[in-house]
């Protein structure tokens, strides 16, 4: 599978290593030259030379999209650290350039939620995080 | 009317002026405590602190009610959301949005938030119609009404010069309404002359420009 990833941060570049491990081909789009870093770190080759592909790029930039590759992209993963961005790049790849899958960080549950109901794939770690906590505490409580 | 207006900054704070100066209910919401702080002292219960993109937030302002939303932040990922959610989740019937990067124009009208406008292209076109060098100017443009309004000057071999305007066969979905001569504007009627150097002004449906300016300015039409 192609899979496009918008964002490396500890998310993104995380997802990034472990598809191209798992033998997916990979482009990772981001607008920090330095976040290409996270992709080498802890590697003991680096990411072009595992046949990864990296972008300089803000991810509203048409031109940025398809020089990463956005048109063959099968998995479009929108995991920068703008919940706004996420959810406006993710609606652009599906509407604009028909990704069929599309994963979308949303760090506000209230955002993720409505999103969700209206056909978006989000993903919410706050969400997440709020959920163990209560079971935590609900344990703690037993 | 109810008008909520998401971003405090220059055009936010003018125009949530203007609309109170004018009679409507208007909540400013800026997220920058700061500035919020400074515009309590003149704007007091219309103006909210708050990141508007969050849901609470809206509906703290009363969103529901809302009987417009401006989103007027610099962030046109903000605005777009703004705009959107207002739109598809709390129904709101009218919206306007800031375009900062006009670049960014095609992925606002892509989630049908319109009208959509940006202050670099409004100047743009205003440097056209001062500056008409280009033959021709576009006015207006009613995305939604799929309706534009352009300006033309009429050059010395149009075929139109010296036709009276009922005589000029234009394409289905175009009228003349309005003639500007000699400093002065005026609706023609049918036995209106054409004249070279008239600037001319037409409404008609979007993709008829090419056609229009065959009539009116053929050098154009062909450079």
């Amino acid at each position: 599978m192609f899979v496009l990833i918008v964002g490396a941060g500890r998310v993104g570049s995380a997802v990034a290593k472990s598809a191209l491990a798992a033998g997916h081909q990979v482009s990772v789009l981001d607008e920090d030259p330095l976040s290409h870093e996270r992709l080498d770190a802890g590697q003991s080759r680096s990411w072009e030379e595992s046949n990864g592909q990296f972008t300089v790029g803000t991810a509203l930039e048409t031109d940025a999209l398809i020089q990463a590759g956005i048109e063959r992209a099968e998995v479009f993963i929108a995991s920068t650290d703008g919940d706004n961005t996420n959810l406006i790049i993710a609606q652009i790849a599906q509407r604009r350039f028909g990704v069929p899958k599309v994963l979308v960080r949303v760090m506000d549950p209230a955002r993720a939620g409505w999103y969700g109901e209206q056909g978006l794939h989000t993903i919410s770690p706050t969400k997440h995080a709020i959920e163990m906590f209560e079971s935590a505490l609900a344990a703690e409580s037993a | 009317m109810y008008v909520i207006i998401v971003g405090a900054g220059k055009v936010g704070r003018n125009l949530g002026r203007e609309l109170i100066h004018k009679g409507n209910e208007v909540t400013l919401i800026e997220s920058s405590r700061p500035r919020y702080l400074l515009l309590e002292e003149e704007y007091e219960h219309a103006v909210q602190y708050g990141d508007a993109t969050e849901l609470w937030v809206l509906e703290r302002a009363g969103i529901q009610r809302a009987d417009l939303v401006i989103a007027v932040t610099g962030d046109d990922e903000d605005n777009m959301l703004v705009c959107q959610v207002a739109k598809e989740k709390y129904l709101c019937e009218r919206i306007i949005a800031r375009v900062n990067n006009p670049r960014n124009y095609d992925h606002f009208k892509l989630l049908g938030i319109q009208p959509a406008v940006s202050a670099t292209d409004l100047i743009l076109r205003l440097i056209e119609h001062e500056v008409p060098r280009y033959g021709l100017v576009h006015l207006l443009a009613l995305e939604e009404e799929r309706l534009e309004i352009i300006e033309l000057e009429v050059s010395s071999d149009a075929p139109v010069v010296g036709e009276r305007v009922s005589a000029i066969a234009l394409p289905e979905g175009s009228l003349i309404i309005s003639v500007l001569r000699g400093g002065g504007g005026f609706v023609p009627k049918a036995d209106t002359v054409i004249e070279a150097g008239d600037e001319v002004l037409l409404v008609l449906d979007p993709g008829l420009e090419p056609a229009i300016t065959a009539f009116f300015a053929p050098t154009v039409a062909r450079g």
